[in-house]
């Protein structure tokens, strides 16, 4: 693996948060103050592409910031997995900022200086984590990207916003001091050191002492310490969340802190344990199962509700442990899906949220029971909303169908049947709790006395829906930027 | 001996000499007392770096006072582990005399403004000699003075009760240091001498004797009691509530952590390590009692409607982490509990300098009160954010270094169970802290009006924005502190119980 050393991960990181500098001094000129979030977010998205093309011939681009004490170095190291976390991010952060910006416009909201410095912030520290070398500098930015989401969802700052603040806090950093970082320092002191590596550090220390028991030990340490891939049972901080403004949910729950968890369990399990070690164990394959069961009721949750957000956010946590599940089948078609499924469910679960986003700002709605026969005053959102709920639930020709179809193949190679029957349940189920959306908007009649004629959202806001939405597309038939980044990432932890 | 070697006992002498000076020129003109104050505590400040680099540089120094060699005289004798605990509370002695400038200006009658600042020189002048000493009599002396300025300085504070706080913490702190004096005695009589190295090289002899076992445990209770270590902490929180803001902020950031530097001393210095682990077990007595103190302190701390009691509940929760490092006995663990002194200096002291702010601002300790600080006073409530996630443990502050080494070294020594209590406290941190910080930044009452910004004077702003600076700095770039740390741990137990 040739090495090229070079500073641009870190400017990458950098540039969101030296944003938050002009951001804060604009405070009184918003579109003085929109235009350095844009700027930030182009430029990230032109360094993140840039390395792009080393990536793709097999380099790696490694940069080392600092030695925070000894034997711990905040370190960045760009390798295939997360260069393609960093473009997914980047490219969605573009987006979404001009879907925030006209979204916080016209709700009026308050403290909107607050929300994008809290949201360059956040992309720092998805950046940052993306591009981590060790655990270590991962475990900074998880935290950080924790604190810097803090304000976004307390954003009202109202009951309800402060409760679901707590719940989100408590969870997030509980989990994470209680048993993430046990799990590093214990790792840290087994193996000697925090560096990913391909095939996992516990995986080369193998016969080196550390025993079968304290592996598993630390491997469970590990996955309950990343509350923020939601699995059951730290999963309930996500409902909780949607208290915030939409484009808040959308970036964050779709994209950064939810990808963030699952990127982390992909490293945890890739590259810190390593597929041969977890396939002796047998580890694999429990975790599997028990991710497994936070599919299946997630989806069964999701059916029961009518708040759209709240419908959406279990979708959300079903979707997520499609990825832990995807990993834990250890098996090359399992990762491809799983690493495929990051960006695919992004695309689409952020067009969903984009949706519900549109409507709550058209017609202030946010209950599919009162969502009666919007199609006709909405047709645009509604048939964007089709477009990703058709990508999610798996149907060809969009997006979904090609991780859920990796996801199957992965589950046959490992030869766990029953995890490709959990699968396909849960798209059945993911049909279940889309579909009656999609009636109800489409085929109930308008309530009485409400007039049909359209009354969409701002342009400025059905344009990232339409991208995002025209993207489950594109991936379909042109997935190759990120298809070929998940081969080069699957083939350097597979070893073929 | 040349001019430089002298360096290094001016640090101790000339605010000594500097005490009886102050309120001379105080009565020239008022101002003088303070820049004499200044003048002496930066002259300190700045030897000690000076003393730090030689150590580093060409091993430990020794200093015979007036020439008198042990054990006729008096030693003073620096290694890398008090040089170190010297630079902090040098710097804390530093950046509060210039915080003091207009704290005291607003806190302390006119008129006894200059005797105050003597006290709080001889306040510090018992801390440097504390830590300098290598005469075990005369740190017992140094003990004293401190103390007696301490009992003065708490009684300085405006409210009524802060006579009765200071005469509880004299009572206490009186036991406390007659407990000292007694186990130094029984010392003395088991060896005959009262050098801390003469005294290393013959306790061996007889660690089986009962006197020295007496000896140890009076001087340890008495230490506790100093280091107000949970359930000898009764007299801390009264003591802090009702001190003037500077003088809080000095006595916590380092009083307490010299008492904690006392112990390491001669648990490891006096006592080498073989006793500690053949003999008594007072290192498992002190992980269990430390282990308490630093969740009730947190407790304990949630319950505060006073930041200040608040503040030092947090403190008692603190000195258990330094407690707990030196009782496991390895190096790991040791490093981070000296790396905790100049951390929890640096938090403790800033926290106190944001609520001496606070109070000369807006004339209020109430937690209730900071809500709304975000927009009222921006720069200290920034500040504030940056210390509460320091002592909470956030990662890239000095607080997450000593967590990170204290957690590996419990592992080290497989203390697994202390674990939990390390990461639990740090919860509850994140709880009473995440509290104020919300109130500051997220909370605004329905009925209020737009808040007017009111930040402190500059004089208040800049020294605590310095620490809060250093506690970043130190957070990322721990590569410092933490080698020193690492080979004065070393130089303490390295050799015994790990080679």
């Amino acid at each position: 693996m040739e090495i090229i050393y070079s500073p641009i991960p870190l400017y990458a990181m950098l540039v969101s948060l030296v944003a938050i500098i002009p951001i804060y001094f604009s405070k009184n000129q918003p579109n003085v103050r929109e235009f350095w979030t844009i700027a930030a977010a182009v430029i990230k998205f032109l360094l993140v592409l840039s390395m792009v093309p080393a990536v793709l011939s097999g380099q790696e681009i490694v940069f080392k910031f600092l030695t925070a004490f000894p034997g711990l170095d905040i370190k960045f190291r760009v390798d295939a997995l997360g260069l393609f976390f960093a473009l997914m991010a980047s490219s969605l952060w573009i987006i979404t900022s001009f879907y925030s910006i006209s979204y916080v416009r016209a709700m009026d909201e308050h403290a909107q200086t607050r929300y994008f410095i809290c949201f360059a912030g956040s992309l720092s520290a998805t950046m940052g984590a993306a591009f981590a070398s060790n655990l270590f500098t991962m475990y900074i930015f998880y935290e950080a990207l924790t604190l810097f989401t803090y304000p976004l969802i307390l954003h009202e700052e109202t009951k309800d916003a402060f409760r679901g603040a707590k719940i989100y806090l408590t969870y997030l950093l509980g989990t994470s001091i209680a048993f993430l970082l046990p799990a590093i320092v214990i790792t840290y002191f087994t193996t000697g050191t925090l560096e990913f590596t391909p095939g996992g550090v516990f995986g080369a220390s193998l016969n080196g002492g550390a025993s079968t028991a304290l592996i598993t030990f630390t491997f469970f340490l590990f996955i309950a310490g990343i509350g923020k891939a939601g699995i059951m049972p730290f999963h309930s901080w996500l409902p909780n969340a949607m208290v915030a403004p939409t484009p808040v949910s959308s970036l964050l729950h779709a994209v950064a802190v939810v990808k963030m968890g699952v990127f982390v369990v992909l490293r945890v399990v890739l590259y810190v344990f390593g597929v041969d070690l977890l396939k002796d164990i047998g580890l694999g394959t429990f975790l599997a199962c028990f991710a497994s069961i936070t599919i299946i009721f997630s989806s069964l949750i999701a059916m029961r509700q009518d708040n759209i957000k709240a419908r959406l956010a279990y979708s959300t946590i079903s979707q997520l442990s499609y990825i832990v599940v995807g990993v834990s089948l250890l098996s090359p078609g399992g990762i491809t899906g799983s690493i495929m499924h990051m960006v695919i469910h992004a695309f689409s679960k952020i067009t969903l949220f984009f949706w519900a986003g549109a409507v709550y700002v058209a017609l202030h709605k946010k209950y599919i029971s009162e969502i009666a026969g919007i199609g006709k005053k909405m047709p645009v959102s509604m048939a964007v909303f089709t477009l990703g709920a058709l990508s999610l639930i798996g149907v060809p020709p969009f997006a979904g169908f090609i991780s859920k179809w990796y996801l199957v193949n992965g589950a046959i190679q490992s030869e766990l049947l029953p995890i490709a029957i959990v699968f396909a349940t849960s798209s059945l189920l993911n049909a279940c709790y889309f579909i009656p959306i999609i009636y109800i908007a489409y085929f109930k009649p308008l309530p009485e006395g409400v007039s049909d004629e359209v009354q969409e959202a701002p342009l400025m806001i059905l344009i990232p829906m339409i991208i995002t939405a025209a993207m489950t597309l594109i991936l379909f038939f042109a997935p190759s930027i990120f298809m070929d980044m998940a081969e080069i990432a699957v083939q350097s932890v597979t070893g073929n | 001996m040349n001019f430089v070697e002298h360096l290094h006992v001016l640090i101790v002498a000339i605010p000594l000499l500097a005490v009886p000076i102050i309120p001379l020129v105080g009565r020239l003109r008022l101002d003088f007392s303070w820049y004499f104050t200044f003048l002496a505590l930066s002259l300190s400040f700045f030897m000690s770096l000076n003393l730090l680099m030689n150590v580093w540089g060409s091993g430990p120094v020794s200093y015979f006072l007036g020439g008198w060699r042990p054990p006729w005289g008096i030693e003073f004798h620096f290694d890398l582990l008090n040089s170190f605990v010297m630079v902090v509370t040098t710097f804390i002695a530093f950046v509060s005399v210039i915080y003091a400038k207009q704290s005291v200006a607003n806190e302390i009658s006119y008129d006894k403004i200059p005797a105050f600042y003597a006290v709080f020189v001889l306040f510090f002048v018992g801390l440097f000699g504390m830590i300098a000493t290598g005469d075990i009599f005369n740190l017992y002396v140094f003990l004293e003075i401190t103390s007696l300025a301490g009992y003065a300085l708490i009684a300085a504070g405006k409210r009524r009760y802060a006579k009765m706080a200071s005469f509880n913490y004299l009572i206490l702190g009186t036991i406390a240091a007659t407990f000292i004096v007694l186990g130094i005695g029984y010392l003395y009589m088991a060896t005959g001498t009262l050098n801390m190295k003469d005294l290393a090289e013959r306790l061996p002899e007889v660690y089986e004797s009962r006197v020295v076992f007496t000896g140890l445990a009076f001087i340890i209770v008495g230490l506790l009691i100093k280091m107000a270590v949970f359930p000898l902490h009764l007299w801390l929180p009264d003591a802090y509530k009702y001190s003037p803001s500077v003088v809080s902020a000095a006595m916590a950031a380092t009083s307490t952590k010299v008492a904690a530097y006392v112990m390491m001393r001669i648990l490891f210095s006096i006592f080498k390590i073989e006793f500690n682990v053949i003999g008594i077990p007072i290192t498992e007595l002190f992980i269990y009692i430390s282990s308490i103190g630093i969740i009730v302190g947190s407790v304990l701390a949630i319950s505060q409607t006073n930041i200040k009691l608040m503040l030092a509940y947090s403190s008692i929760g603190q000195i258990g982490y330094i407690v707990l490092a030196a009782a496991m006995m390895n190096p790991v663990a040791l490093s981070g509990g000296i790396i905790h002194i100049l951390n929890h200096a640096l938090m403790k002291g800033g926290l106190f300098f944001v609520v001496g702010a606070v109070a000369y601002k807006l004339g209020t300790e109430k937690i209730s009160d900071f809500r709304g600080l975000g927009k009222r006073m921006p720069l200290s409530a920034f500040a504030f954010t940056i210390f509460s996630m320091s002592i909470v443990g956030v990662p890239l502050t000095v607080g997450f270094v000593s967590k990170w080494y204290l957690v590996t070294g419990a592992v080290a020594s497989a203390h697994w169970y202390v674990i939990p209590v390390i990461l639990l406290s740090s919860l509850l941190t994140a709880i009473y802290f995440g509290r104020i910080i919300n109130l500051m930044y997220f909370s605004k009452k329905p009925d209020e009006g737009e808040i007017i910004r009111n930040e402190a004077p500059f004089g208040l702003v800049a020294p605590t924005l310095a620490v809060a600076g250093l506690c970043i700095f130190f957070g990322i770039a721990a590569s410092v502190p933490i080698e020193i740390a690492a080979k004065a741990a070393d130089a303490l137990i390295g050799g015994g119980l790990w080679k």
